[in-house]
């Protein structure tokens, strides 16, 4: 009994929701302190960390933690709702329920939904291209020598190669002779030897700055999709603030935490739920205003 | 008929033992034979239910509401007495067996009283080991205060909610045997007849209140706790739905109905508003504690207040009477409850009240000296020694908050008045009848195998019940008395197999009902139901109230006998039998009210003397005091149903006798 | 008393005449509405202007009066028990409303809760889950110990007191959005987690509390506090947290 009780219950469900989304909740503070090295840190600096999410074991545990999280989180949170929904087979025809409760509180699942667009499309944008997209670019610096600008490329060993030195693919690398050639979005390849010599950066933040900055038609028609993909941004980071506003203190109570320490426990939750999602908008706003 | 108390013999402390050692016992094996009816879930029946089920009989237990925690038990508000002498103040069980017998005026049946002061120590025991959250001292002891009429602290309580504690403890411990099979839970079914068969209490005719079936219920044994008939007022502290018709079924079926005429009127209630009124609510008697009950002295002043042209607070107080403490110097404004309703009417009736009713029945409720005096204390308290008047109000008020705030709130919630601010209108209002059905020792009534519990039978309070008693004597009967003595009858009945219900008699008492029923629905008549309820709470509360009068009773027996003719005759009753039909419910019930009446009006009439809550006008002191008379009128006054004509009904008299309390009169100036 | 006041309303009151046909909301005028009358007096009122129009009367559950009894119920004007707080319907009054108002009397809805006729439910899902386990299982018995063989803290027994207040009407439910019971079942569940004589069952109580509570089709505790807000006894939220406390402990062992 006490084991199915684990899954199955009312309060169990409860209880996974408080768990993943607490979870996500840090996970959020994390991603956060990474996105805003785009205002903070250099290029370079935000790559390297880029590469440093995308392969550390430990990370990347984290990071499928984190997906079971989102999927848990969101399907936990289907069931539920569907289930809330069958309570109430007939709905009351005047209702006012403001006098009672809180807009957040209210509409945790449609707020939790566009939250779940929100990670798809970001995932599609940003995510999915970093693993997937093989035109993927990779990071270049560009330095001056003796007057004039150079473009190199930079190795996570440190060392430098020239752009000029290096191929799109092998195939353009033999057509054109270059010595080395990229492969895999971001090794660099001998083209004669066929063995790498070394790794790039995914330039993730080019991708960053490019998306936010875009002064291309959205869907042909849009323009400035740049300033579309801002907003849109921005507006979904009130989405998320209104989620937590209201999830954060929410998940203690739903874990049987309602003590003295309560009172704290929320004022840092609304604080969470204001402080992080500005923070997270403010880094389009800066790139598409300020850069 | 002689009636038989089976009082047993013996010295009075040893008589409850010994017979509980000498009572017939059903073995365990047998018992799951035998079926047992209990009608009400209030504190004697949910515990009486609950303890059966326990002991392993089959048990099947009715309540009309939509589920058995709502008994009106749940409204008690003071507190339950026990002797168990916590407080080391001297109680005893012997005390509170003389404190109870005292406060009812001398008509309780000794015996009777004795046992339920044994056992209300069981009870504290028994609630505490349920689960039910009584007040605490910090030492983590239970804790105590003092109510009317008692010299000691032995009344325990949970805030102002003890009657919903226990009954939710009692209510746990019936469901507990519900959720094991053991007790069958019929909610929304009331009882319309009961069935004898041979003599014997064989079962009951019930009707499912949602979908109007009549039903037939057989058992070994018929047990009612279906509480009190204060609703025959119309108006009263009672719940809307509370009803006598169980209780006056068994009467019908022969049970025999003692001292109707005694009803408890609460000095302190919110007084009537308006003719929609449908119900009366108790401002605790905690509050005579530190409210001082007044009147204006002069009748321009009082009728000045009633035009809405003078305040109370502008009456100075010199011409404020206080009149409890005028009367009675010693107790003042704790005197006992039917005192001090008295002493309210009889200044109202002289044209002082304040409230503007159609009666001008009210008087008031002043804390202005309890919040000058705490205010001050409590000024003390914090090392102020020469407070300003307004910091005084402001601690007093304070003071008082936290004391009985919510009753504050609930005033001001029903009346819209801030009694902080302006005294607090009270009036007396019917709140409990110690009358009800004759029973023996046992709980047995004069029907074999029907026994009666609760505020429905008459056992313990003579004519006035004290506070916090009623609780006490509740629960004494389905768990500690119901259990031995209802064992005893059935005892030898375990050989009678199952009853069953396609016996004639099922057949007869089903039809009674259903002609009733039908009767009704078919009457087309040109008024609803409630308006002859409250026609029939005027006769009652004006003739058969708080002070009564031959020429008045007499009158009232035929008042009621006619407006019983013409309720017959033109009540309207919507709706069909076959689904939930509330106004049917009221009709059945209001039906056995009107006999209910007549019958109290003429135990009042015969009654010529004043004791406890029966007040004759004609039989009082010089100083407007009850005046009792032993010689003529110590005795239960016991009707014996005859008929539908109810002035042929037959008074049959239980003498009382005093051999360890002696009998004197009550005297609390 | 003081006011005197009468009004004139609009009622708008949910008419069904039984478990299985459909319902709609009817119309009703009603004048003459004293103020000082409760909001249980103004449909008496009504009541009696039906029976005497020869119509159907409304039905509705009462019997106290004076807010103990739990048995009132009725969702006014989009809340439950009126627009009044740490109140019942019965002890809502006519003062809390204008000269023309037009007033919305709805039953408790809840898959839970099913409505027998008009503004009637049945909510003996209540009932059943008091019966899986809401209680302690002694016996009845001259031979108990003591009642103050074991001492409780004050603090344990005032907060014991407090959850036990509950009058089991079902206003969480019918203001929840979520239809759900916790807080109900969260505080039959405190009162005896509170109490030494209650631990003793403290485990199998809670889950079989929990596990009738989702078997009568109760929603889920979203924790938006509705429930406390419209609880007529201020039962506490903390009443919640403390079975979900219980619940974990108890699925551990």
């Amino acid at each position: 009994m006490a084991q199915s009780a684990l899954l199955k219950s009312s309060i169990a469900k409860k209880y996974w929701m408080a768990l993943t989304g607490l979870f996500l909740c840090l996970f959020l503070a994390g991603h956060l302190a990474g996105n805003l090295q785009l205002i903070f840190g250099d290029a370079l600096q935000f790559n390297q960390y880029a590469l440093f999410m995308t392969s550390n074991p430990a990370v990347k545990l984290l990071s499928y933690l984190t997906y079971f999280s989102i999927l848990f989180h969101a399907v936990d949170g289907i069931l539920l709702t569907i289930q809330n929904k069958k309570a109430r087979p007939i709905g009351y025809a005047k209702s006012n329920p403001a006098a009672n409760s809180g807009f957040a509180s209210r509409n945790m699942a449609v707020l939790g939904t566009l939250i779940l667009v929100f990670i798809v499309t970001h995932m599609v944008n940003f995510w999915a291209k970093m693993h997937f997209d093989k035109k993927m670019p990779v990071y270049a610096t560009t330095v001056e020598m003796m007057g004039q600008k150079q473009d190199l490329y930079v190795t996570t060993s440190g060392t430098y190669i020239p752009v000029t030195q290096v191929a799109k693919d092998s195939k353009e690398a033999e057509e054109i002779g270059a010595q080395l050639y990229i492969d895999h979005g971001k090794d660099f390849y001998n083209t004669q030897a066929k063995i790498k010599v070394g790794e790039g950066y995914k330039d993730l933040h080019k991708i960053t700055f490019d998306f936010f900055k875009s002064k291309a038609k959205l869907f042909g028609a849009i323009p400035n999709e740049g300033l579309v993909f801002t907003i849109l941004y921005v507006l979904c980071m009130g989405v998320l603030a209104f989620h937590l506003w209201h999830g954060f203190q929410s998940a203690f109570q739903s874990l049987g935490i309602n003590n003295k320490f309560t009172p704290a426990i929320k004022t840092f939750g609304k604080l969470f739920a204001v402080i992080v999602p500005i923070l997270f908008a403010i880094i389009p706003l800066y790139i598409h205003f300020v850069k | 008929m002689k009636l038989d108390s089976k009082i047993p013999e013996g010295p009075i402390a040893e008589k409850w033992t010994n017979h509980k050692n000498h009572l017939k016992l059903v073995a365990p094996n047998n018992r799951p034979k035998i079926d047992i009816i209990v009608v009400g879930t209030g504190l004697a029946g949910a515990s009486a239910a609950a303890s059966l089920g326990e002991m392993g009989y089959n048990v099947k237990a009715f309540c009309f509401q939509d589920s058995p925690r709502r008994a009106h038990s749940i409204a008690a508000q003071g507190g339950i007495n026990a002797a168990k002498n916590y407080q080391n103040d001297g109680d005893s069980t012997y005390r509170l067996f003389y404190d109870t017998i005292k406060g009812g005026d001398y008509r309780a049946r000794e015996a009777n009283v004795h046992r339920l002061a044994e056992v209300s120590a069981n009870i504290i025991d028994q609630c505490v080991a349920q689960g039910v959250p009584f007040a605490r001292d910090y030492g983590g002891l239970l804790d105590n205060r003092s109510f009317g009429g008692t010299q000691v602290q032995r009344t325990f309580y949970a805030a102002g909610q003890t009657g919903q504690q226990l009954l939710l403890g009692a209510y746990s411990a019936l469901s507990r045997q519900i959720g094991l099979g053991r007790v069958q839970m019929f909610n929304r079914h009331e009882m319309l007849d009961l069935v004898k068969v041979d003599g014997k209490a064989r079962g009951i005719i019930a009707r499912n209140l949602i979908t109007g079936e009549i039903e037939r219920h057989s058992a070994h044994a018929v047990i009612i706790a279906s509480g009190g008939y204060g609703n025959v007022y119309f108006l009263s502290t009672n719940a809307m739905g509370s009803n006598v018709t169980a209780a006056w079924k068994v009467h019908k079926q022969g049970a025999f109905f003692a001292n109707p005429c005694y009803v408890q009127i609460h000095p302190t209630c919110i007084p009537v508003h308006g003719t929609n009124q449908s119900k009366l609510t108790l401002m605790s008697e905690s509050l005579r504690n530190s409210g001082r009950i007044w009147v204006p002295k002069k009748k321009e002043d009082a009728e000045a207040i009633r035009a809405g042209k003078l305040k109370p607070t502008q009456i100075a107080e010199e011409d404020r009477d206080y009149y409890l403490e005028r009367r009675y110097p010693a107790f003042g404004n704790l005197v006992p409850r039917d005192v001090a309703s008295r002493a309210a009417k009889e200044r109202c009736d002289a044209g002082f009240g304040i409230e503007a009713n159609d009666t001008n029945e009210g008087v008031y409720l002043d804390f202005s000296s309890e919040i000058i005096s705490k205010g001050k204390q409590a000024a003390y308290a914090k090392g102020n020694h020469n407070p300003t008047q307004e910091e005084i109000t402001i601690l007093g008020k304070q003071w008082l908050e936290e004391k009985y705030g919510n009753l504050f709130t609930m005033y001001q919630k029903i009346t819209d008045e801030n009694p902080y601010e302006t005294p607090m209108k009270i009036y007396p209002a019917v709140h409990y009848t110690m009358g009800g059905v004759w029973v023996d020792y046992n709980l047995q009534t004069n029907i074999p195998g029907c026994f009666v519990a609760g505020e429905a039978n008459f056992s313990d309070h003579g004519a006035n019940r004290l506070g916090a008693s009623a609780l006490m004597q509740g629960l004494a009967d389905g768990y500690f008395v119901l259990p031995y003595t209802v064992s005893d009858y059935l005892a030898d009945e375990i050989r009678t197999g199952k009853i069953s219900t396609d016996l004639p008699e099922f057949a007869e008492a089903e039809n009674r009902v259903k002609e009733q029923i039908n009767k009704f629905l078919n009457n087309n008549g040109t008024k609803s139901v409630d308006h002859f309820h409250k026609k029939l709470g005027l006769i009652m509360w004006n003739k058969v109230g708080m002070a009564r009068n031959e020429q008045g009773l007499k009158e009232a027996v035929a008042e009621i006998a006619a407006l019983r003719e013409e309720f017959h005759k033109d009540v309207y009753v919507p709706g069909s039998a076959d689904e939930l039909n509330p106004e049917l419910e009221k009709a059945l019930r209001v039906a056995d009210f009107m006999e209910l009446g007549q019958l109290m009006a003429m135990d009042a009439l015969q009654r010529k003397e004043s004791c406890g809550g029966h007040f004759r006008e004609e039989y009082q002191d010089a100083e407007g005091e009850t005046l009792r008379d032993d010689e003529n009128f110590k005795f239960v006054g016991a009707w014996e149903y005859k008929g539908s004509d109810i002035s042929q009904e037959v008074l049959h008299k239980e003498e009382l006798k005093y051999e360890y309390i002696k009998i004197a009169a009550r005297n609390y100036k | 008393m003081a006011s005197k006041k009468t009004i004139n309303i609009n009622l708008k009151i949910w008419r069904q005449k039984n478990a299985k046909e459909k319902g709609s909301m009817e119309t009703y005028k009603l004048d003459n509405v004293s103020t000082d009358s409760s909001f249980l007096e103004m449909l008496d009122q009504l009541n009696e202007q039906l029976v005497n129009e020869r119509k159907e009367p409304v039905a509705f559950d009462h019997d106290c009066r004076e807010g103990i009894c739990g048995m009132c119920s009725l969702y006014i004007n989009g809340r439950a028990h009126g627009p009044d707080t740490g109140i019942t319907t019965c002890q809502l009054h006519m003062r809390m409303f204008n000269d023309g108002d037009t007033i919305y009397v709805e039953p408790w809805r809840s898959k839970a809760f099913p409505v027998i006729k008009d503004l009637v439910v049945d909510r003996s899902a209540f009932d059943r889950i008091q019966q899986a386990g809401g209680f302690v299982s002694v016996n009845t018995s001259g031979r108990t110990i003591d009642a103050n063989a074991t001492p409780v803290p004050k603090t344990d027994a005032d907060k014991a007191f407090e959850a036990a207040a509950c009058i089991g009407c079902g206003a969480c439910v019918a203001t929840c959005k979520n239809g759900s019971a916790m807080l109900f079942v969260g505080a039959k569940v405190s009162q005896y987690a509170l109490l030494p004589q209650g631990r003793v069952e403290a485990t199998e109580r809670v889950l079989n509390m929990v596990r009738q509570m989702d078997e009568e089709g109760f929603g889920n505790c979203t924790n938006t506090g509705a429930c406390e807000i419209e609880c007529p006894k201020g039962i506490s939220l903390e009443n919640i947290a403390r079975m979900n406390r219980e619940y974990l402990k108890a699925s551990l062992k």
